[in-house]
This record gives structure tokens, C-alpha cells and sequence, in this order.
């Protein structure tokens, strides 16, 4: 069972691809690019689609996913942690 | 596996275009026409009216747009006839002549002088020939060459690029080499990956013309933007499906133009391309407009890879919707052509994915209804630049 897919190795967030993600729960991620695995620590619910971070993230830094810059962290967030609107936000715009 | 021999059952129009399907459609210029073209619609089974809200004082590049998504979609080669009705007889004629340099048999009515139920009598008689005309058109053996492929994605989420997009991309690859005409558009989504599509500009003429076309959109969203668009894009829907940002949403969208296809040109909204090959449409983002604008620009089918569940049908193309979310599969399920969730769970590969898309377009070309045709979605939606005269 794969909970979380990465794209990139470079990438500081993972997606979760199935539904019903626990906090507490370990999430097993296939990593695209060289079809690797990690293991992360859920620390909030993950909804289905939604990010969680796959290392300490300060605020200020580039989230990185497809091996892109896809903006910034607008507040700090720990390995594990639900990675949304809440506390990443556009560098356009 | 499709190769160079792959090929679909399609109706060969009189100036060699081959369409999958097999309209006669009542195509009213402006808004004030609808209800002449929905009676005509209702008189004779099998005619599909095209209703729509503009055409009345336009002016300028907006109504040289209007002119050409209308006439494009009449010129279309999945429809076989049609039927024009414009409150004037006038741009009635404009249209009709548009469509007729096609060869298909096309005629149009003004209401001014006569009144709706003239109008109705009189085009009813023609829309009936037309049908009972177009009833007796056989499909032929066509070489996969002669298919013409849009996409555009919509009610994305994260799922759409690791899943449903790439998807696109890898039919993309497979059909390019084959000398299928494909398109994809969305300026705006390309906002954060534009320097990737940049770079896959076939030549440095089409680079400039994709980034002149880019700019000038974003300089659009600057000029008008009221916030931050976190509102608008990513859409709310977006943002409930896990999307984040406007350039995780682009990152995601251009996976439909695959790992290997060039864009070989730049097209402005509902213009034809004139060789095989992927075309870039400076186009809206918005999935109604987008894929009337590519039925207009000629093409015949349309891939339309979905996250959390978009239902747009086209009432000229048939509109293949696949996903890779198991919860839009599980719940929206009347809406999807095709499932690729396993690739998200590593049970399939984007080379089985790309070919059983390709597999399901080919079915759909040869005739079988898509999900949005048999729940009938028609969403027939006309992009305006500016304010009417």
C-alpha cells in the first residue's frame, strides 16, 4: 500500500493517494523518480490529495515538488505536517 | 500498441478533413436566434441546436473572435450539415459563406422581415433534408493521422499531475510520432512552468511567439486582479483537492504535453493549425471555453483528464474524461471514460495508461458515446475579450 507519492528526490512534500490518512500514522512513500521508498510520520489527518512535508520546512523557504519551486512556506512546518493553504503561498501573483 | 497502420472508423468530409461524429447542427449567430434554433432543434430528431449568449454589438478582435468560433464550429468536420439562423440576414451570410468554403451543405436564415415562426417553418424543412441526408453517410477506414487530439484539464488536483495528466502526456508521445495534430492551451496555467514549455518550443521563433502570448495573458491578470487570485487559481475546488499554488497547479497541467513532444507552433484562440504535429493555444483556462475553442479550431476529439470531477461535455466534440483519484472514480463515476488510479498505487505504469487512453479515444472515434454525450453535456461556451459596443 502506498500512502504518499513523490515526484522528484529533490521534493519537500510528498501527495496523499488514498483516502483516510490518521495523525500518528506512518505513511510509506514511492518516490517517482527512482522508484525508492521513504517512511513519514503523519502528525495531522491527511485528506486524500493533500501534501504532507517531507522534512522541517522554515518559513521563508521554497517548497519544492516535480523538482520545482511551486512558492514559499509562510509559516514553519515539521516533517509530517498537512502542507496547504494554510501555510504555503504562491511566489506570483 | 498503435503504429504508422493504426487505424479509426471516421466520416471523410468533402475537403478531406474526418470527423468521429455525425451532426447536423442549428447554429445561431447571437443570442436573439436561440429560440428559432431550439424549435428548429425540436422539429427535427437528430439536429442539435447550439445555443450561446453573445453576437450582438461586438466590435474589433472580440467579434473577429466570434465570427471565427462560430464558423469553426459549423466548418468542424464532425458535423455534416448545418443549419444558420441570425436575426439578420446579413451576418447569416457571413457565417453560411464561412462554412460553405468547407464544401458541406450549409444554409442560413435571417428572422428580421419574417419572424420566429417563418424562420422556424422554413429552416425545419432544410434541417430535415440535411438529416435524413447525413443519416445515410457511411464511417470509412481512416489512417490515425488523419484524428486531430485537444486536451485541457479541469477541477485539477494533486492527483492530476501524478496521475490523469501524464497520462495525456504519454498518448501525447505516442501519437506525435505518427502525425496526429494535437493542442493544448490554459496560458494562465502555465504560470510557474512556463520556462518548461519554453524550452520545448521546436524552434526559437515559437519560443518568442509562446512567450509574447504568455506575457501578454499575465500582464492581463495583473491589470485586472482585485487579490492575489487565491481565489481563482488555483479554483476552490483546486484547493480542496490539495492543490496549493498556481505554479504546482502549472507543474502539473503541462504533464499532458508529455516527455518528448515540441511544440511546433503557437495558435491564437479557434485558429487552425496547418500541419500534424503539437500546437499551443493562447486560450482561457476555464474548461468550457477551452474546448469550444478547440472544436472551432478544427480538432475532433478531446482529452479531458479530471481530478476531483469535471463533467463538461462539448456539443461538437466528444469530450474523454479520465482520473486518477479512487474517490472521484468511486463517486462520479457516471462522469469518467477512463480510470488510471492504479498508477498511483504503482499496479500500472504510464506506458499501459497512455495506450489503454489511446485505446479508449479509438473506441470513442469509432463511435462509442462518451460519459458526457450519453448524460448529454453540451457546454457550448464563447470567449469575449472586452465590453460590447
Amino acid at each position: 500500500m502506498i500512502h504518499i507519492l513523490v515526484h522528484d528526490k529533490k521534493d519537500t512534500v510528498g501527495v496523499a493517494v488514498i483516502e483516510g490518512i490518521k495523525a500518528g500514522q506512518e505513511m510509506i512513500g514511492w518516490v517517482m523518480e527512482d522508484d525508492s521508498t521513504i517512511k513519514v510520520k503523519a502528525i495531522n489527518d491527511i485528506p486524500i490529495g493533500h501534501k504532507a512535508a517531507l522534512r522541517e520546512i522554515k518559513k521563508g523557504d521554497t517548497i519544492i515538488k516535480y523538482g520545482f519551486d511551486i512558492g514559499k512556506a509562510v509559516a514553519d512546518i515539521k516533517l509530517g505536517e498537512h502542507a496547504h493553504v494554510h501555510n504555503i503561498k504562491t511566489k506570483r501573483w | 500498441m498503435i503504429n504508422s497502420k493504426t487505424t479509426f472508423k471516421g466520416y471523410r468530409r468533402e475537403n478531406g478533413r474526418v470527423g468521429v461524429r455525425n451532426h447536423v447542427i442549428i447554429l445561431p449567430v447571437d443570442d436573439l436566434s436561440n429560440a428559432a434554433a431550439e424549435a428548429v432543434a425540436n422539429n427535427v430528431k437528430g439536429a442539435i441546436a447550439i445555443p450561446h449568449p453573445y453576437g450582438r454589438l461586438q466590435f474589433g478582435a472580440d467579434l473577429d473572435l466570434h465570427f471565427r468560433t462560430i464558423i469553426g464550429a459549423g466548418a468542424n468536420p464532425n458535423v455534416a450539415a448545418v443549419v444558420v439562423i441570425c436575426i439578420e440576414e446579413g451576418w447569416a451570410k457571413k457565417v453560411v459563406d464561412g462554412i460553405a468554403k468547407t464544401g458541406k451543405p450549409v444554409t442560413g436564415f435571417g428572422i428580421e422581415l419574417h419572424g420566429d415562426h417563418d424562420t422556424i417553418l422554413r429552416a425545419s424543412k432544410v434541417a430535415k433534408e440535411y438529416v435524413q441526408w447525413a443519416s445515410e453517410l457511411q464511417r470509412e477506414e481512416c489512417p490515425i493521422s488523419d484524428l486531430w487530439v485537444s486536451t485541457k484539464c479541469g477541477e485539477s488536483d494533486t492527483t492530476s499531475g501524478c496521475g490523469s495528466n501524464p497520462t495525456v502526456g504519454s498518448a501525447f508521445d505516442k501519437l506525435e510520432p505518427l502525425g496526429v495534430t494535437m493542442c493544448f492551451g490554459e496560458t494562465t496555467e502555465i504560470t510557474g512552468g512556463e520556462n518548461i514549455v519554453a524550452d520545448r518550443c521546436a524552434t526559437p521563433e515559437v519560443r518568442k511567439e509562446f512567450m509574447r502570448m504568455f506575457d501578454r495573458y499575465q500582464e492581463i491578470v495583473e491589470k485586472h486582479k482585485t487579490s492575489d487570485l487565491s481565489d481563482s487559481q488555483p479554483t476552490k475546488g483546486n484547493i480542496a483537492g490539495g492543490l496549493t499554488t498556481i505554479e504546482e497547479k502549472a507543474l502539473g497541467n503541462i504533464q499532458k504535453i508529455g516527455k518528448k513532444c515540441k511544440v511546433i507552433g503557437v495558435l491564437d484562440k479557434a485558429e487552425e493549425p496547418t500541419k500534424p504535429g503539437l500546437w499551443f493555444m493562447d486560450s482561457s483556462s476555464a474548461a468550457a471555453e477551452m474546448v469550444t475553442l478547440c472544436a472551432a479550431s478544427g480538432y475532433v476529439v478531446h482529452l479531458f483528464p479530471t481530478g476531483q470531477g469535471n463533467v463538461i461535455g462539448n456539443p461538437i466534440i466528444p469530450v474523454v474524461k479520465l482520473t486518477a483519484n479512487p474517490r472521484t472514480v468511486r463517486t462520479m463515476s457516471e462522469h469518467v471514460d477512463y480510470d488510471c488510479s492504479g498508477l498511483l498505487q504503482r499496479e500500472k505504469n504510464l506506458e499501459q495508461t497512455g495506450d489503454e487512453l489511446i485505446d479508449v479515444m479509438l473506441r470513442t472515434c469509432n463511435g462509442r458515446l462518451t460519459a458526457a454525450e450519453a448524460l448529454g453535456h453540451r457546454e457550448f461556451v464563447l470567449t469575449r475579450l472586452y465590453e460590447s459596443a
